[in-house]
Formats: structure tokens, C-alpha cells, sequence
């Protein structure tokens, strides 16, 4: 007897759920009170937790201004580890509502993963590093040599293709985690380890003799690192991609999460000489800046308050102030002859 | 007469269908299975709709696709034009290699172990017994990368590396050693062995049919030996041993030519074959001891050593016992294979999950690689359950 109405309720209720609900993202963002953002599993200066737990990296802060902008909270996030392999998956599938996990933006998995890219937060290019003490000065010297990589990821598909155009004949070794291609390579299991720029920076940190190591001068590739998104709702896009632009936006006229609250005084309504743009952005001037991103009137004024504009960002996480020291390289603003460029805010 | 009747499933009672007891539980059944049918389906149809919301295609033609990258080891030719299809056949072919090695490995290793825990010597029985305890209770993959981080270590850089006589090198990059390179006339080596192996399992037929019949004993394990090794050598010298010897040689930053037993692989083995044993040797340590003692005493009585004891009577019987969780023990070697990722073995899953982050496609990349694994337990567990019967002592 049970049985029956078991039956029946079960597909009811399956019934019910194929009616699925078509809420925006952002919809079910604010539903839940936090961002749920993917992020590397450990990758210093992009996202690593300390021992603490506490998240940090260059990533992390572009999660905490897409909670700065949506609940005035930057800390409204929930960090979810993913690997080279789950991290699409779990895209397409819900469980992440934004992936910030140094991804490369190509053609394939533009058009084919039902996932859009809409902001670049880092310029990256693969590079190589080997031993000093190996007498190589050129990655196109590296002719039979062994390589370690991390598997699954653009890097293999790169190297393949660098070799294909040089001849090489290079023997990869691969291993599911980056720490444990990183061992191998310190243990002489491999002649170079190979990974974009920025991670070969960061892995270097952990190696054994950090100074032995040289990064080879080749860029083999292009790898625009930014966040990623689904597809078909342009909305929370928009939001994702805005977040990253108003950090640039902040750092052209010169705002920080210091002075952000003098700068909106200097630009009250009214007063002398103030930045049309600065009062339209900063919410002191009702631009309906926020309106068409569902967002409130001081999303902009929240992401520099609590998270800071792009340098700051970019210093604090891979540049001159942290552990892997890199310059800005590409990733100046386009005013000091880099690539990071925004559209007007109005 | 009273009557007993028969109840409502008896002949010629004629009752409502729902009190039908038979009747009834086939209603359930149909249900329960429509239930299921209903679930699966609903599954299927719901991730096609999602994926076509998404605009994920979905199919298989993303097999044909070059891969673009290269894998440290395989059986078949790769190189970076092959297909998709093509390393995820190389990684099938690594997992089955492995597998059927740690089999052989560990069975053998499990056995000797096994018995040697059962041994009258103190030493020896309780070093087994601390070898089981700790091997059992350390997780694979830690011992696995232990040692992977101990054969890497162990062994010297690739431009130091131990050389044996020119001939054969060992580094930690693995042991190389020279590759034979078969001739012409190399295929008439290969009938030798073939015919080899023919006599002697012809002899070993005979020698067993005369060994039943007067109870003189031929020594099989000589002849089989004779046959198998020393008549293709003869004629592969009468033929002026057609194989050619590829050396390897420290070119660049590697040997190259020789054939490499690299050290990925070789953990693999090693660790799995090591991991597995402890549980097999417990096995064949239970499966001894349920055959009563009797057994044995009646055994020595005959005069029979302990040795033979063993070897005749013994484990003959206690196959019956070992075989079927044996089984379940290979078929874990063939799913734990899957953690030689860690150690940068190319194995299915390392494949697979390359191809997955760059095709992008997780539902058809996950399905390829159950398929492979259910295909593979299948067949294992048919084939020991084919073994299990025919070893089946028939009872009176």
C-alpha cells in the first residue's frame, strides 16, 4: 500500500522539478546572500588560502568586488577549490555561479562549453624554467629535453604545438597537481618545468634553491587569464565584467580604498573641479550607474572601498609587495603602455 | 471428505485478479522497473536539455579531434597528430598493462607472503605479519608517491647516471636498456618458441599420464626449460642471431634509442603490486587455514614434507575459498590504477580528464572511461568465476 504513494510522490515531485525556474543569477545570488566563486585549488598570488583558511590572490579579490558590488560585503563569498577538471563542469552545471581560476580565454572554449569570458584580469603567457646550471639560455634549445606539466590544462596543448613548430621532440611528464609536477622537477625528474609566466613565479617560491632557477626568455603563447561565466545571462555578465572595469576605471584617476572616501568629498555636488565620471561612478551623482546591473547606487564606491583599485590589487597579490615580485608588465594600464583598458563608466 | 483447499492461488479457485498473490508481485515488479525506466529517462532527457540550454554539444566526434600533446609512455605509436580517440586507446592500453602486471605481481607476492605468515618460524611470521599490518593500513596514493619521491631519489641524475657496461644505464629518469631490433630471419625464432611451448606442454601431458599410471616422476620443469628457451636459442644461433641490438646513448638532455622502463611505471607496479599483496596474503593466509587440520596431519602421516603438504594438498583445496575474494582484489587493482595520475603515469584517467578540460565535453569523456572500467571488471570477474567453477571440488 505504502508503496504505491511512494511511487506517486516521487514522480510528482520529479514532475514538479522539470518546471524548472528560469531566476537570473543574480536573482538566486542574492537569494542565497553569497557568491559562490570557483577558485584554484592553491596557486600563490591567484588564490590560496593561508593557515588560517582565509583566501587571498588576485582572483579572490575579483570575487570579493562581485560581493563588494552585489551585498556591500566583500567577505559575502564562498571559495570552491576546483581542479583543472571539475572546473567547467561545475560551471555548466550550477554549483559555482562564477569561475575566477586564472582560465585562458580561447576560441574552444568559448564556442563550446556554453561559458562566456568577459573581462582579461591577467595577462599571462606560458613560460619555461629550468636549472641554471643546464648552460641553456633559449627554449628552443631544449631539444629532447624532459618537461614537467601539470595535466589537463592549455599548457600541454602549447607545448605540443611549440614543439611541433620547432621540432623538439620534448618528453612531457605529467601529473595531475601542479605541487607534485613542481617536486619532480626539484628531484631532477625533469630538465624544465613549464607553466604560464605568472605560476612559474609563484612555483619558484617553493622550490628547494629558488635561485638556481632560470625562467627562459620565450613567451610560447598567449594566455589571457579572467573570469568566467555561463552563458545566456547577460545581466550577471555584465556585473562580473563591470567589477573588474571599475578597479581599472579607479586606478586611471588615481582612487584607492584609502582615499576613496576623500575623493568622493572632493567631488560632491557642487563643489569646484570635480570628475563628472568620478560622480556618476562613485554613486554621488544618481547616473542610474547601477540600475541596469540590478545593482545599488554605491556598488562602484563599495568594490574601492573594500577591495581597492587594480594596482593596488595587482601589488598587493603578484606584484612588487608579494612573494612572486612581478612586474606589470602587460597588465599597466593603457595609459603606461599596457593592455588593461576600460570602457567610460557613463 | 473434507476438503483441503487450496488457497487463492490454487487451480481452478477462481479469485479477483489483485488478490492474486503471483499476480500481484508482478504488478509490483512492473512497476518498480517502469519506476526506474521513468527515473533514468527523466535523468537523460533533463541533461540533454540543460546541455542544449547551455549550447554544449554533445556526441562523439570530438574523438577525431588532434589532440595536440603528447603522453611520456605509450604501447602504440603516438605523436602530437594523433587523434583524441587514439591516446585515450593508449591510455587503455597503459591501465590494461599495468593492471595485468600488478596481477601477476601481487599474486604471487600475496601467496608467498601469505604462507610465510603461517610459518613455524618466529622471525618470519611476524615479519610478514608487520609487513600486512603496515601495508594494509597506509592509503595508496601515500605510498605510491612515497615511492615515487624514493625511486626518484634513490637513482642519480640522467648525466650521472650508473652505467652497467655501457649497455644497460640506470638514472632516475629509468633504466634503460638496449631495444632488439628483429631481423629477417627472426620469425623463425618465434615458430621455435611457439613449438617450444607446444612440447612442452605435450611432454608435461605425458609425463602426468605416466606419473598416474607406473608413479615414476619425469622432471617436467627441465624439459619445459629445454623446450622453451634452449631450442629457439639453438636455432636462432644456427640462424646467425638475427637481432640487432639498439644501444641506448646519452644524447642532448636524454638517452636516446634502448628501451626505457621509466620510473612512473615502475612505481606503479611497485606500490600497487606491494599494496595489494597484504590483502591477497591475508586471503590465502584465511583460505589455508579453513582447510582442517586433519588434512595436514593426514598428509604427514603419508610421509609427504610439509612443502608438498602444502603445495598438493592444501592449497588445492583452499582455491575454493581464496578465488572469490581474490577476484574482488583484482578488480581493485584495476580501479586503483587510476591513481597513477599522481605519479604521472598516462594512464585512462589522465587522459581522459586532458581531454575533457580541452574538448570540454564531461558527459560523453566520464562515460568512455566507465565503459572501459565496467567492460574491464566484467571480464575479470567472468574469468575467475570460470576458474572458480572449474577448480570447484565436485561433492558426492
Amino acid at each position: 500500500m505504502k508503496m504505491k504513494y511512494l511511487v506517486a510522490s516521487v514522480a510528482l515531485l520529479a514532475g514538479m522539478s522539470t518546471a524548472a525556474h528560469a531566476a537570473s543569477t543574480l536573482e538566486s545570488v542574492k537569494a542565497a546572500g553569497k557568491v559562490k566563486c570557483g577558485v584554484n585549488t592553491g596557486l600563490t598570488g591567484f588564490a590560496a588560502p593561508n593557515d588560517q583558511g582565509v583566501w587571498s590572490g588576485l582572483d579572490v579579490d575579483l570575487c570579493k568586488a562581485v560581493a563588494a558590488a552585489i551585498f556591500g560585503n566583500a567577505d559575502a563569498v564562498e571559495y570552491k577549490p576546483l581542479n583543472a577538471e571539475q572546473r567547467f563542469t561545475a560551471l555548466q552545471s550550477g554549483e559555482v555561479d562564477l569561475l575566477s581560476r586564472n582560465t585562458t580565454w580561447t576560441l574552444s572554449r568559448d564556442s563550446q562549453l556554453g561559458l562566456d569570458f568577459r573581462a582579461i584580469n591577467y595577462y599571462d603567457g606560458q613560460g619555461f624554467m629550468v636549472r641554471k646550471d643546464l648552460g641553456v639560455s633559449s627554449a628552443t634549445e631544449l631539444k629532447g629535453a624532459t618537461v614537467c606539466v601539470q595535466e589537463g590544462t592549455t599548457t600541454e596543448k602549447n607545448l605540443g604545438d611549440f614543439d611541433k613548430q620547432y621540432g623538439l621532440g620534448t618528453q612531457p611528464v605529467k601529473f595531475k597537481e601542479s605541487d607534485q609536477a613542481r617536486a619532480a622537477y626539484d628531484e631532477g625528474r625533469c630538465d624544465a618545468y613549464t607553466t604560464d609566466a605568472s605560476g612559474l613565479a609563484a612555483e619558484r617560491t617553493g622550490l628547494k634553491a629558488p635561485a638556481d632557477q632560470i625562467i627562459l626568455p620565450e613567451i610560447i603563447s598567449k594566455e589571457p587569464l579572467g573570469p568566467v561565466v555561463r552563458h545566456g545571462d547577460s545581466q550577471w555578465a555584465d556585473i562580473v565584467r563591470w567589477a573588474h572595469f571599475v578597479m581599472l576605471i579607479g586606478e586611471e584617476k588615481g582612487i584607492t580604498s584609502a582615499n576613496v572616501d576623500d575623493v568622493k568629498a572632493k567631488n560632491a555636488n557642487g563643489v569646484e573641479g570635480a570628475d563628472a565620471e568620478i560622480q556618476r561612478m562613485l554613486g554621488i551623482v544618481d547616473g542610474k550607474m547601477g540600475e541596469g546591473l540590478g545593482l545599488s547606487g554605491d556598488w562602484a564606491y563599495n568594490i574601492l572601498k573594500q577591495v581597492g583599485n587594480y594596482g593596488e590589487v595587482f601589488e598587493r597579490n603578484v606584484g612588487k609587495g608579494s612573494k612572486l615580485g612581478l612586474e606589470r608588465g602587460l597588465n599597466a594600464l593603457w595609459t603606461q603602455g599596457g593592455l588593461q583598458y576600460a570602457p567610460p563608466a557613463r | 471428505m473434507a476438503e483441503i483447499s487450496a488457497g487463492p492461488s490454487g487451480h481452478g479457485a477462481s479469485v479477483v485478479w489483485w488478490r492474486d498473490e503471483r499476480k500481484r508481485a508482478l504488478l509490483w515488479q512492473i512497476l518498480v522497473v517502469a519506476a526506474i525506466a521513468a527515473a533514468l529517462w527523466f535523468i537523460a532527457s533533463n541533461t540533454i536539455e540543460n546541455l542544449r540550454t547551455l549550447g554544449v554539444p554533445l556526441g562523439l566526434d570530438f574523438l577525431e579531434f588532434p589532440a595536440g600533446f603528447a603522453i611520456s609512455f605509450s604501447l602504440i605509436p603516438t605523436d602530437l597528430e594523433s587523434s583524441i580517440g587514439r591516446l585515450i586507446l593508449a591510455g587503455i592500453l597503459n591501465t590494461l598493462l599495468a593492471t595485468a602486471i600488478c596481477i601477476v605481481l601481487s599474486t604471487i607476492l600475496g601467496f608467498l607472503i601469505g604462507v610465510l605468515r603461517l610459518s613455524h618460524n618466529y622471525l618470519v611470521s611476524r615479519l610478514a605479519t608487520a609487513y600486512v599490518e603496515a601495508i594494509r593500513n597506509v592509503p595508496l596514493l601515500v605510498q605510491l608517491l612515497f615511492w615515487y619521491v624514493a625511486i626518484v631519489k634513490l637513482f642519480p641524475n640522467v648525466r650521472q647516471s650508473i652505467n652497467l657496461g655501457d649497455v644497460v644505464f640506470l638514472s632516475n629518469r629509468g633504466i634503460y636498456a638496449p631495444r632488439p631490433v628483429p631481423q629477417d630471419d627472426f620469425s623463425m625464432v618465434l615458430v621455435a618458441v611457439a613449438a617450444g611451448i607446444a612440447i612442452a606442454l605435450g611432454v608435461r601431458y605425458w609425463a602426468k599420464r605416466r606419473q598416474e599410471a607406473t608413479g615414476k616422476q619425469f622432471p617436467i620443469g627441465v624439459a619445459a626449460v629445454c623446450a622453451i628457451l634452449l631450442f629457439p636459442g639453438l636455432v636462432s644461433f644456427i640462424l646467425g642471431n638475427p637481432v640487432e641490438w639498439e644501444l641506448p646513448a646519452l644524447k642532448g638532455f636524454n638517452f636516446q634509442g634502448g628501451i626505457v622502463l621509466q620510473p612512473e611505471l615502475a612505481t606503479l607496479i611497485i606500490g600497487l603490486s606491494i599494496y595489494t599483496a597484504a590483502f591477497i596474503a591475508e586471503i590465502v593466509r584465511g583460505g589455508i587455514l579453513a582447510i582442517s587440520h586433519g588434512q595436514t596431519e593426514a598428509a604427514y602421516a603419508l610421509g609427504l614434507r610439509p612443502s608438498r603438504t602444502l603445495r598438493l594438498v592444501v592449497v588445492p583445496q583452499s582455491l575454493r575459498i581464496i578465488v572469490p575474494p581474490l577476484t574482488s582484489q583484482y578488480l581493485n587493482i584495476a580501479k586503483n590504477t587510476t591513481l597513477a595520475g599522481a605519479i604521472a603515469y598516462p594512464d585512462i584517467f589522465s587522459i581522459i580528464g586532458t581531454s575533457l578540460n580541452q574538448t570540454g565535453r564531461a558527459v560523453e569523456n566520464i562515460a568512455i572511461m566507465m565503459g572501459f572500467f565496467l567492460l574491464v571488471s566484467l571480464v575479470i570477474s567472468w574469468f575467475m568465476n570460470w576458474y572458480n567453477r572449474r577448480i570447484a571440488l565436485v561433492e558426492r
